[in-house]
């Protein structure tokens, strides 16, 4: 019970994100457990994106901490450092909802971009690169592989050397995780990641993920609307609603807490009958008078 | 009268009528009317035969197309698609224009008399200024309406450190590259968060208030006057010079040609330079994170690209290359001032960028010999020529509204070297 408390990749504690008189995110602390795929649900609007933009450092929150905890020891706390530095050093990797590919590029070039710091780096901030030293070109070679490797995973070898905005959807969106597992992240987050996908589609997803934990020993955090999907992979779930947590276990226990019942998955159709009934009477005192 | 215009004899005499209405107003002002010196003022003379000739060949002509030829809707665009290269010829032509090219710049000042060759040097400065700017525009993303700064801080920088400090040319060449690039990051850092119109006015406030303070400098720059007697390249050295120079050092007789053929290949190497450069780099990580800019910056940052150093790598380098240009043309014309880098300058190098096709290098070739050389060709028709020249611009982008070469080539591939095709390639919001 509760393993992600006991050595959490991923803390949050008291954030709070407000937009002007807005509060999209109020008070939340969670954790996200290193060997976990954690869940975190809502309604529309909850702000559950809002979150994730502030753990990505795309938002500074207005309170709040939230630690990463690498595994080599390292902690970093992430509502300080730039968006880019979340990605390089703290090694938070993200997709976002409306897919963001390099369309224009090929497949193979957007999975070398993803290794763009590592290459940076061995072509000696290209000056090396430019006098083409071997270094440089071994590392070259050694991303060409990575990618190659990431591509037959998502099965997208036959296409590397199409443009990414010429994929079906469910390829763009496979491409998008591979692209973010090209920067060795340590915790994925996936925005809807199912959004948009056939069933058939979604049960390769659920593969992927597996092993995205079990291979790259990466921990996933998702956000997602397909609660068969939720209910079905993650070890972990947290609930938002109105930017406030009202239930975090693991998905048996989520499923089974009335306040997610009330709150998410909708009150009983008694409790809509009545309300629906209440505001005919409204509206036909309304009509008279 | 309505059934009349609907048959097809009606509609092309409609359309027709307008047209010729449309050359009516258009002519009357550009050629109709043109004013002469008489005693106490200017006067105005009337050139009506001319101006009914035309408007009566635009009825005719017109009336006959789309009679005879064109059919269907949109006819001119169809028209221009039956006429001209297809994508896939072009492409399969492309890959033996550029070498063609090569070896025709080459081998160039064996034929060519002077003429041609200032021609040459004319449109190779355009070619390496438009491959300089491509980096910024093309690859980055970035709209760049203030290049020209980065060719006047060129110039400047040679002509001024020459009259000062007496230094020659090929100390200066890197020396007014560097400073190029030092502007390019003073420019670079305001503009880092805007994106669109808002960067497209700060760039081209920036190549004006260049302009402004040279023309206002006077002590320093000389102002309106200019810098003259900028000293002319050596060739290691030798002086293009009649006695003890060139000439006498390899015992062939002066020839004042020498120094032109000489500039011929030195801007021709240096544009090569940047060519090669710019080739280079798009292959290398920073390349990669350039194109990857232009088309999505929020998914660059998620991958963990620092965007300030890439936006900023991609102005340096861009200026540094409109620096060399600069220092190039001052040696050459041995006097600027600040009249050679007026706005209209940034507009013909970016011109030529969009109409070449945003990222092509050989599209910047092409476009530069259209645009410059085209120029020259249509100099017998005096004020026409304009006339010609926006005629031609219109063709261009009626044919290919994203630039002559629009396909992008893949920086890295596995299996297949595929061309990118140009509607999957994103213009940058910048």
């Amino acid at each position: 019970m509760s393993s992600w408390k006991e050595n959490p990749i991923l803390t949050v504690e008291h954030l709070t994100m407000r937009f002007g008189g807005l509060v999209a995110v109020d008070d939340l602390s969670f954790e996200v457990g290193r060997s976990d795929i954690t869940a975190l649900i809502g309604p529309n609007g909850a702000g559950k994106t809002t979150v994730f933009n502030c753990v990505t450092g795309f938002y500074k929150p207005t309170e709040g901490r939230i630690t990463m905890n690498r595994s080599n020891g390292q902690s970093y706390l992430l509502e300080r450092i730039p968006d880019f530095q979340i990605a390089h050093h703290a090694k938070v990797a993200r997709t976002f909802q409306n897919i963001r590919l390099f369309g224009g590029m090929t497949v193979l070039e957007n999975l070398m971009i993803a290794q763009h710091n590592k290459l940076m780096k061995d072509s000696l901030f290209s000056i090396g690169g430019i006098f083409g030293i071997s270094s440089f070109r071994k590392s070259e070679k050694a991303s060409v592989k990575k990618a190659t490797e990431w591509l037959e995973r998502i099965d997208l070898i036959d296409r590397a050397d199409d443009p990414a905005a010429d994929l079906p959807y469910g390829d763009q969106r496979r491409l998008e995780i591979a692209r973010a597992m090209c920067t060795n992240p340590e915790l994925l987050c996936l925005d809807e990641p199912a959004a948009g996908l056939n069933p058939r589609e979604t049960q390769d997803l659920n593969g992927l993920l597996r092993s995205i934990r079990e291979l790259d020993k990466t921990a996933v955090l998702l956000i997602e609307h397909d609660m068969s999907m939720v209910m079905e992979i993650s070890d972990h779930v947290v609930v938002l609603d109105y930017g406030v947590k009202i239930s975090d276990g693991d998905a048996a226990f989520v499923q089974n807490d009335p306040h997610v019942i009330a709150a998410y998955l909708g009150v009983d159709d008694d409790e809509v009958d009545e309300a629906e009934a209440e505001a005919k009477v409204a509206n036909a005192e309304g009509v008279k008078s | 009268m309505a059934d009349f215009l609907n048959t097809r004899v009606g509609a092309a005499l409609k359309d027709a009528v307008l047209a010729a209405v449309v050359t009516l107003l258009l002519t009357s002002i550009m050629v109709g009317i043109k004013t002469k010196t008489e005693q106490g003022g200017l006067g105005i003379e009337g050139n009506w035969s001319l101006v009914a000739w035309m408007v009566l060949a635009v009825l005719v002509g017109r009336f006959a197309m789309s009679l005879l030829v064109w059919r269907g809707r949109n006819p001119v665009a169809n028209a221009m698609q039956s006429i001209l290269p297809k994508q896939e010829t072009v492409g399969k032509i492309g890959k033996f224009v550029g070498p063609a090219l090569l070896v025709f710049a080459l081998t160039l000042p064996f034929y060519g008399n002077r003429y041609v060759i200032d021609m040459g040097i004319l449109v190779l400065t355009y070619i390496m200024l438009g491959w300089g700017l491509n980096i910024v525009v093309g690859l980055a993303g970035l709209l760049d309406l203030g290049y020209v700064a980065f060719y006047a801080v060129g110039a400047y920088s040679y002509a001024l450190f020459a009259q000062y400090f007496d230094l020659s040319f090929w100390v200066c060449l890197p020396l007014a590259g560097i400073l190029a690039s030092f502007w390019g990051m003073i420019l670079g850092f305001p503009v880092l968060r805007l994106r669109g119109d808002y960067l497209a006015i700060v760039t081209l406030a920036f190549g004006e208030i260049i302009r402004v303070v040279l023309l206002n400098w006077y002590e320093f720059t000389g102002g309106p006057d200019g810098i003259s007697r900028i000293p002319r390249p050596s060739f290691f050295g030798l002086e293009f010079e009649r006695k003890g120079g060139f000439a006498d050092f390899f015992g062939i007789p002066y020839d004042s040609m020498h120094r032109v053929i000489f500039l011929f290949y030195l801007i021709l190497a240096l544009a090569l330079l940047t060519n090669f450069v710019t080739m280079r780099m798009r292959k290398l990580p920073i390349g990669r994170a350039w194109e990857a800019l232009r088309e999505d910056e929020i998914a660059c940052r998620s991958l963990g690209i620092n965007t300030t150093n890439t936006k900023l790598t991609a102005f340096a380098l861009g200026a540094m290359f409109g620096g060399f240009a600069g220092a190039f043309f001052a040696t050459r014309q041995g006097f600027i001032s600040p009249e050679s880098f007026t706005f209209m300058e940034s507009a013909i190098i970016l011109a030529i960028v969009v109409l070449g096709g945003l990222g092509s290098q050989l599209g910047v070739v092409v476009a530069s010999i259209v645009m410059i050389g085209g120029f020259e060709v249509f100099r017998d028709l005096q004020d026409l020529r304009m006339l010609v020249f926006g005629l031609l611009m219109v063709v261009i982008m009626i044919w290919k509204p994203r630039g002559i070469i629009s396909s992008r080539a893949p920086s890295v591939f596995l299996k297949e070297k595929k061309a990118v095709s140009g509607d999957f390639v994103a213009e940058g919001e910048g």
